[in-house]
């Protein structure tokens, strides 16, 4: 991966800010020439990753930082795989304990980590340094069948105002 | 600080059923309105319940439990829940979290009335 990142968002732990990160990584998405399914799967990837820090790590504080780093790889004319990078300065869990539950179980809540894990190529989380968590995921260019029916042609911006 | 935004939700009575009908986005900033009106909703007992999702251009887990949480109150009250109009992407969601099979999904709110 690439030191810098290409693009760097930092943003409170307000829930009223995911669409403008939702958008985003959908735009800088759609130009490094992922198909309108990909940058659906991206952006919903991103939203319920900083869902998860919002209501998990920081138990819905609002005035928290987040930090959304994006690192496009491949040859630099033409990249071929996005990397995402969420950190936080919320509390410490082991990696290990953060799993998709029983979807067998059909109840409210618990399905960020498995929608995450079904749209992107890699999701792994670790600790950062003495505090917070650290997010990486990373999708491919041209795979993006992952995600069950919808058509590569549906219209998406990750975010929608009305 | 503001944590919510604003929803405009819509909310008809079409013969024995009642129809809610969010517009924007459901995500975790706009799940809480949309819950309060089913919440609302439910609290009568209405025969039929049809959430509307024609003018949802997209949803994420947080909308997801809000529906979930609807669908069981429905069957603790004996209500007929129906989702109609969902486009592709939202469709996508409900697939991903296996919750298709779930819940009544029809493609247009007539179908949803009339189903």
């Amino acid at each position: 991966m690439s030191e810098k990142p290409h693009v760097r968002l930092e943003m409170l732990s307000n829930p009223l800010y995911l669409c403008g990160a939702r958008e985003l990584v959908a735009a800088v998405a759609k130009r490094l020439s992922f198909d309108e399914m990909a940058c659906c799967q991206i952006a919903l990837a991103v939203d319920e990753a900083l869902c998860n820090v919002i209501r998990h790590g920081y138990e819905r504080q609002s005035d928290r930082p987040i930090w959304l780093s994006i690192f496009p790889e491949g040859p630099a004319d033409k990249p071929d795989l996005l990397r995402i990078v969420i950190e936080d300065e919320a509390k410490q869990v082991e990696p290990d304990v953060i799993k998709s539950r029983d979807l067998e179980d059909v109840r409210p809540g618990g399905l960020g980590v498995h929608i995450i894990k079904e749209v992107m190529d890699e999701v792994r989380y670790e600790k950062r340094g003495e505090v917070g968590m650290r997010l990486t995921m990373a999708k491919k260019v041209g795979v993006s069948d992952s995600a069950g029916s919808a058509p590569s042609s549906a219209s998406c911006t990750g975010c929608n105002h009305g | 600080m503001a944590e919510a935004s604003a929803i405009d939700i819509q909310i008809d009575k079409r013969d024995t059923a009642v129809v809610v009908s969010p517009k924007g986005d459901l995500d975790m900033s706009r799940s809480p309105a949309l819950r309060n009106s089913l919440r609302a909703v439910q609290g009568d007992r209405p025969k039929t319940l049809v959430v509307n999702l024609a003018s949802v251009e997209y949803m994420d887990s947080s909308g997801l439990a809000t529906l979930v949480e609807a669908m069981k109150n429905a069957k603790n009250n004996s209500t007929r829940l129906v989702l109609c109009a969902m486009n592709q992407k939202v469709k996508a969601l409900f697939e991903i979290a296996r919750l298709h099979h779930y819940f009544n999904i029809v493609a247009s709110l007539d179908d949803a009335i009339g189903s």
